[in-house]
């Protein structure tokens, strides 16, 4: 008894370390940009940079459409597929995790040849319609993710007879999907939203191949032409996560009966 | 005229027949059962009704009106379910006042009719509960007042009792029937309890591999069940091996000793092999008074249940159970003991041997 819990005390140990050495070493240099003492000169240099402020609010900016279309996308295909088609679950869950699969460069340059400027379908002709294809590619990249948090969520409610009390009780389609659904797998759908933001917040190959001026290609240009700011921008891009995942865990608890379903399935 | 009409329905799912040609009307204001062991097809019948299933073949009225290509929440009907289905993002208030706010009634108007339900369902002090925070009783208590709230043609409660235990079960049985009888209100009830049946209903409809085995009164049901499987269905029965002596008599011969039936024959002539049923509570020891049956067997088991003793007793290739109150000053009889079953001449069944073979 006393062993095993020694034993999963240097586990952690050791997983700590792993994970957190690196981390402190990042932030120890991001402060060494003036000599001979501590510093948050190079925090300083990165918020004051223009480019850092349009390509974060682009790539926000983007985070958000995707989860907006993702969220359209999902939660209507999981619902149905809960519903009326069981069967093509296995079916549906591979082919959201094919962009886990598929790396993001194969995909882009699938876009690439099938939507460039002289084909049927010049989605590159111009940046706003290679922002809506931008977005597209994010809703593909967060599929497995986005997928996954719903379905979890709508599993834990009994969808079909939820649905049918609905029903019975004289709604429509979309007073079922607005007023029932939506509100029992909102902690599904909040994951699925703040990985979505996490995932698309630092994309690189997607919005660097279809020269968009996003987050990620600026920190790979940061990276490779400065020394302190690259380690300062990799912090800053921990909290945005860090803060991802903490807003998940708020919401995912919170609401207010959301998660008794959950609770009486146990 | 009666108010629900189902005329020759059938479901077929692929190549499997789950309903066969169900026929039935029922009045308004009646409670009606549907009894039947898992997968006797009365669910999907329910479900028909409320709109879920679109029959194969058949139709169904709601008050003169054919209902039976209509979507569920057009039918006007209330549903309430074994797992309760309570919407658990809404209070207990919200889940009574859904109906009336997807029709777009006035907030005033739902918020008396939301007071209304809760002080039928006697939980007016729990409406800003929600779901997960109320008992399996108090839940479906709510999601009967949330079925009722929108006044609803026909309720329909498919097994509602089946997850509450055995005390709740009780008690809300008579609630709900007391509730029926006070609004009216036309109600199908669907379980496999024979008890809850036969409390419960007006009319019950025992059913058996998506056919109609019988349609009747409580009463009825039990004590004159149309064939073998009701009889064995419904209660503990005896089933005896007989042979018909005397047909214009009754006369039959049950392990070689004469009995008299004043039961019909169902068409059986002498000779015939039939199968004979007995209620455990219709034999007594008590020793042979004029006009009843007697047979000899011996005690082979005695249950002690407390007000009621039940005794297995054999005859030579069958065995009867019979139940005797308790008594302080008469003991039960020993194991091994010879004793005279005594029976009533009205008392004894004789089952439909046609259907029986089914």
């Amino acid at each position: 008894m006393k062993s095993s819990r020694l034993g999963a005390w240097v586990a952690l140990a050791i997983g700590a370390i792993y994970f957190l050495v690196p981390l402190i070493g990042t932030f120890e240099f991001s402060l060494r940009m003036r000599r001979d003492q501590y510093s948050f000169d190079a925090y300083a240099i990165v918020f004051a940079d223009p480019r850092f402020q349009a390509t974060l609010g682009y790539s926000v900016m983007m985070a958000i459409l995707t989860i907006i279309v993702g969220i359209a996308l999902v939660v209507p295909t999981a619902y149905w597929i809960e519903l009326r088609m069981p069967k093509a679950r296995p079916l549906v869950e591979f082919i959201t995790l094919l962009p886990l699969v598929i790396p993001a460069i194969v995909i882009v340059f699938g876009y690439l040849h099938l939507y460039n400027s002289s084909s049927f379908l010049p989605f590159t002709a111009n940046e706003r319609s290679t922002d809506v294809l931008l977005v597209c590619s994010y809703v593909t990249l967060s599929l497995p993710y986005m997928y996954r948090s719903v379905d979890t969520g709508l599993r834990a409610v009994d969808v079909r007879t939820l649905t049918e009390a609905a029903e019975s009780l004289g709604a429509g389609w979309t007073t079922i999907l607005f007023k029932v659904i939506f509100p029992n797998v909102r902690s599904g759908i909040l994951s699925g939203a703040f990985l979505t933001f996490a995932v698309v917040v630092g994309e690189f190959t997607m919005a660097s191949l279809l020269d968009r001026p996003a987050f990620g290609p600026y920190l790979q240009l940061v990276g490779a032409n400065r020394a302190y700011e690259p380690s300062a921008l990799a912090i800053i891009a921990f909290i945005v996560t860090w803060a991802s995942m903490g807003l998940i865990q708020i919401f995912a608890r919170a609401p207010k009966g959301a998660t008794a379903a959950a609770d009486r399935t146990t | 005229m009666p108010f629900l009409e189902i005329e020759s329905l059938q479901k077929s799912f692929g190549a499997q027949t789950v309903v066969h040609h169900f026929e039935m009307t029922i009045d308004q204001g009646e409670f009606i059962t549907f009894l039947g062991p898992s997968g006797c097809g009365k669910t999907t019948i329910l479900r028909m009704i409320a709109g879920f299933e679109i029959p194969s073949a058949g139709i169904i009225r709601i008050d003169g009106k054919d209902v039976t290509r209509f979507r569920p929440n057009q039918r006007n009907v209330g549903m309430v379910f074994q797992s309760y289905a309570l919407f658990p993002n809404l209070t207990v208030a919200g889940n009574i006042g859904f109906a009336l706010k997807v029709a777009k009634r006035s907030t005033a108007e739902i918020k008396s009719r939301v007071e209304e339900m809760l002080h039928l369902i006697k939980l007016p002090h729990l409406a800003d509960r929600y779901p997960r925070q109320l008992s399996g009783g108090q839940q479906q208590r709510v999601a009967l007042a949330r079925a009722l709230a929108g006044r609803p043609k026909v309720l329909l409660l498919d097994e509602p009792l089946s997850a509450l235990d055995a005390k709740i079960r009780v008690s809300l049985r008579s609630e709900i029937r007391a509730l029926q009888r006070q609004l009216g209100i036309t109600s199908i009830f669907v379980t496999h309890d024979q008890e809850e049946a036969l409390s419960i209903s007006d009319r019950i409809v025992v059913l058996s591999e998506g056919r109609t085995a019988q349609i009747g009164t409580p009463f009825e049901i039990y004590n004159f069940p149309n064939n073998r499987f009701v009889a064995s269905f419904i209660g503990t029965l005896s089933l005896l091996p007989a042979l018909v002596v005397d047909a214009r008599n009754g006369r039959l011969s049950v392990d070689g000793q004469d009995v008299v039936t004043n039961r019909p024959l169902n068409g059986a002539a002498v000779g015939d092999a039939v199968t004979v049923a007995l209620r455990p509570e219709a034999i007594t020891l008590q020793p042979q008074s004029e006009n009843r049956n007697n047979l000899d067997a011996v005690v082979e088991e005695v249950g002690f249940l407390g007000s009621v003793i039940r005794i297995r007793a054999r005859l030579n290739d069958a065995v009867l159970s019979l139940d005797m109150f308790n008594n302080p000053n008469q003991p039960p009889p020993e194991l091994g003991a010879r004793v005279a079953l005594s029976f009533s001449q009205d008392d004894l069944l004789v089952l439909d041997a046609a259907v029986a073979a089914a």
